[in-house]
């Protein structure tokens, strides 16, 4: 690691108030500054990495709150992250983790397949028995907690069902990818089927290549810097092959990773001409608003807006998903406090650390109900798993809804 | 440290409030200040007044040195600890106690954030002015132990002119009362004002009460360029002579123009001496008088460019220069020296000059910046630790800078506190009478010397 980007820390503070697990604990060690001290330690020979020292970086959530607020351009996510990719390097993937990362994720069939039974399980009638006679108790509780997380999943991915061509509506204004993400496919496919609508109305040929695969951010999350360049060389490749004005998602984590896929395949210029045509769905629709507007009809109700640290914090957008919103007619739109903090989900952060996430979420909860907002707007699929869940538990009047699907309802009104 | 001494730590605030593991060491072995990096003892997280008292008690009875500490923004090396002692971290004891709307008082735990005060008292159309760059993050214990100031200093004073009431724990755990919500109050010496700004090394405040004001209606914000860096001098001295007092006088020098103007792209001229941002505020009348006032004044001492923002937004926009100009600067190099030599408001133009011509002399690259209404600047001197030339280099260069600053009537730190860092100019400023008194007051109110040792004197 460079040690430069470690000592460009001034240790101002400025991050700590960002940073969701210091405002949960004050502790230092829980804080941007202190992981940055922590990792810079051990560089300097001070510190090892000990168990009771990763696990301290391993509190940290990775929504790069205090990217935003660091007035020297310091990361202090990206760093603890890259930190952890080094070691792991070192260190070789173990078993599960080959299976997971290399054999599973990247192979959206097997990833398919995978869950189908998930889906029979839920159709049958299965989970309610299930969850019944809580038979959860007797396996880990991590997969309970993945389960208690799952919503009802769609009949077939969207990847299995769309047309790899859907073509423009009215005149052809231009050509865009559209880069499916896995959890959007899999789980929130109608969202995604939102999203390709909206592009098709406004004129765009929607082009989504069948054979795409993840998009890395599950390697990262894994510290597997290897498999991510794999996904970054695969989707580069198949997305250049297609004439393309643009590559759009509308999974907040997949466009932050596509987004670097140059940086991730340094030197790499097809990597770095296919990260620039990356967009957010929002940024797209942002500027076509005047096109739009004349589509949105009347839809009076209450809505807050969610940032996803993947949309606010690693991609810098966070004024269009709201000119968006605020272009419904009769939109009663209410800005959320601490609107940018993460609501705890991170990627696994809420299957590996159960108790820290519930207490990021619970703010996030509670800044939610103080809105008295009907639907809560988000612009990623882990925040919609995760804020779904809570709210269905404890304000079920809240419904938990993708942009594009809060446009959709309004054209449809 | 010694494990039976953290374990009674640990049965007065809790397993999981004392840390003595290296990695939490390490962590609190710094604040904000560079290059100071010193491991304590052991860490604690006080939940209550009563906690505080205990762990000092405790700390006292066995000579175990104890240093109080905030969020940890400390400039001055305040907030670290040199002897392997205990560091005692306010942050917990976060709450609002009370805002007083008959009395304009707010009553907060010293780990209240000073931003959520303002946030709390202007949500009832009331006003906290002190304004300190770190206030969304500095702690109200650490404003009130470092006497804070901030952008708002000319009109409004600083910290102390807003203490009113404190509740402190002495270096034996007693608890000292002093001050309360009255205006007049001459009962005895003014305690509350000795106890501000000691920098932790009197007592740990475990309550405070301020005075709140009303929240002024109105406010105006101007960008000024001048070519010149005596005319924009001038122009600061000329407005306060003419009886306007901006509640914002805000000054970037030549070098951080063209830092910030690199940075953030907000169409500064790189061919001008100073920028002003000014901002005056109160009664919509006078707010208009005295925007009129300023712009006259501003045109005849020949400012190059003259803003004065539409609205809100615009205001926000013309602002930007001087918020991010630590930032613009910062990024420059890995290391940042921030100091606070402050002058007599007229001896601006002498000292900016003076700080240019020192960078030149040891080949430095300093940007100047800071409060040109209450001479309070903030040269800001780029540089990397790495590089032991050139560190060197800067010490003789801002050796020499407060030597002058003391030479102009002026004072070693305007707002970061002595500490550790400025330790060896303050004989020089406040002569032996000045520390024999200091010594006298720290033996009396902690005779075996526990709190915060070696800051200040």
């Amino acid at each position: 690691m460079d040690y430069l980007k470690l000592i460009n820390c001034m240790r101002c503070g400025m991050c700590l108030p960002h940073c969701p697990t210091y405002k949960e604990t004050f502790l230092e060690t829980a804080s941007p500054r202190g992981r940055v001290a922590l990792v810079r330690k051990f560089q300097e020979g001070e510190l090892t990495a000990t168990e009771n020292f990763l696990e301290y970086l391993s509190l940290c959530l990775d929504c790069q709150a205090c990217a935003s607020a660091c007035p020297c351009g310091v990361n202090a996510g990206e760093l603890v992250a890259e930190f952890r990719c080094e070691k792991k390097a070192q260190e070789g993937l173990s078993f599960m983790e080959e299976l997971i990362l290399r054999k599973l994720v990247p192979h959206p069939d097997r990833l398919e397949s995978a869950t189908a039974p998930l889906r029979l399980y839920q159709r049958t009638g299965m989970q309610k028995v299930v969850r019944t006679l809580g038979l959860l108790k007797v396996f880990p509780a991590s997969l309970g907690r993945m389960e208690g997380l799952l919503p009802k999943l769609p009949a077939a991915p969207l990847r299995q069902t769309i047309d790899e061509v859907t073509p423009p509506q009215g005149k052809e204004k231009g050509t865009a990818g559209f880069f499916l993400g896995c959890v959007m496919s899999l789980v929130f496919s109608e969202a995604s089927l939102a999203t390709v609508e909206l592009l098709s109305l406004l004129g765009y040929k929607v082009i989504t290549p069948k054979d795409q695969k993840c998009c890395g951010a599950p390697n990262m999350l894994g510290h597997d810097a290897e498999g991510l360049q794999q996904a970054a060389r695969f989707n580069t490749g198949l997305f250049s092959s297609h004439d393309l004005d643009f590559v759009v998602t509308d999974c907040g984590g997949c466009g932050a990773e596509l987004k670097k896929y140059g940086h991730h395949l340094e030197g790499d210029s097809k990597a770095a001409a296919f990260s620039a045509k990356v967009a957010d769905i929002s940024e797209i629709l942002a500027g076509e608003a005047e096109t739009l507007k004349g589509l949105l009809k009347p839809l009076p109700v209450k809505v807050t807006y969610h940032d996803p640290c993947h949309i606010a914090h690693c991609q810098g957008i966070r004024s269009q998903p709201r000119s968006l919103i605020k272009l419904i007619p009769g939109i009663d739109f209410r800005e959320l406090p601490e609107a940018d903090a993460c609501c705890g989900s991170a990627g696994t952060y809420n299957i590996e650390k159960p108790e820290m996430s519930e207490r990021v979420l619970n703010r996030k909860v509670a800044n939610i109900q103080q809105t008295g907002a009907e639907y809560l707007v988000t612009g990623n699929p882990g925040c919609l798993l995760q804020l779904k869940k809570a709210l269905a538990e404890s304000s079920p009047q809240v419904k938990v809804i993708h942009l594009t699907e809060l446009l959709k309802m309004s054209i449809n009104a | 440290m010694d494990k039976s001494f953290v374990k009674a730590l640990a049965e007065i605030v809790g397993d999981t409030y004392t840390l003595s593991d290296d990695e939490s060491l390490a962590c609190y072995g710094y604040d904000s200040t560079p290059e100071l990096h010193s491991r304590p003892g052991a860490v604690v997280l006080p939940a209550t007044t009563e906690e505080i008292s205990r762990v000092l008690a405790l700390c006292n009875g066995a000579g175990v040195r104890v240093t109080p500490r905030g969020s940890g923004t400390n400039l001055s090396g305040g907030s670290i600890s040199f002897d392997g002692g205990v560091v005692l971290q306010t942050s917990r004891m976060n709450r609002i106690i009370e805002i007083d709307e008959e009395n304009l008082t707010a009553t907060v735990e010293p780990g209240v954030v000073t931003s959520t005060l303002h946030r709390e008292a202007e949500s009832r159309g009331l006003f906290y002015p002190p304004d300190p760059g770190s206030m969304n993050i500095s702690t109200m214990g650490g404003n009130v132990a470092e006497n804070s100031g901030g952008l708002r200093g000319l009109k409004y004073g600083v910290t102390d002119d807003y203490v009113m009431g404190l509740k402190t724990v002495l270096s034996d755990g007693e608890i000292l009362k002093t001050g309360g919500k009255v205006v007049k109050d001459v009962a005895g010496y003014n305690l509350n004002h000795l106890l501000v700004s000691s920098e932790g090394t009197l007592g740990i405040f475990s309550e405070i009460t301020v005075k709140l004001i009303p929240k002024p209606r109105t406010k105006k914000t101007m960008l000024v360029h001048f070519p010149q860096l005596e005319q924009a001098a001038l122009t600061v001295s000329h407005i306060i002579a003419a009886r306007i007092i901006p509640a914002t006088l805000e000054f970037l020098d030549r070098v951080t123009i063209k830092c910030v103007e690199d940075y953030a792209h907000v169409g500064l001229p790189l061919d001008v001496d100073a920028v002003l941002l000014i901002e005056v505020d109160g009664h919509p009348a006078q707010v208009e008088e005295d925007a009129a006032g300023i712009r006259e004044i501003c045109e005849r001492h020949r400012c190059s460019f003259f803003q004065t923002a539409a609205d809100a937004d615009e205001a926000l926009k013309l602002a930007t220069a001087r918020r991010v100009a630590l930032s613009a600067l910062a990024r420059l190099k890995p290391t940042t020296i921030l100091e606070d030599a402050t002058v007599p408001r007229s001896c601006i133009a002498p000292m900016v000059k003076l700080i240019q011509e020192t960078a030149k002399k040891y080949d430095l690259l300093i940007g100047t910046f800071g409060h040109a209404g209450d001479g309070n600047l903030h040269p800001t001197c780029l540089t990397d630790e790495r590089d032991q030339d050139e560190i060197a280099r800067a010490h003789k260069a801002f050796g020499e800078i407060f030597e002058a600053t003391i030479g102009m009537g002026g004072t070693i730190t305007g707002e970061h506190g002595v500490g550790v860092a400025k330790k060896k100019y303050l004989p020089k400023l406040v002569g032996e009478s000045g520390l024999r008194v200091m010594r006298g007051i720290k033996s009396a109110l902690d005779p075996q010397g526990i709190l915060n040792p070696g800051k200040i004197f």
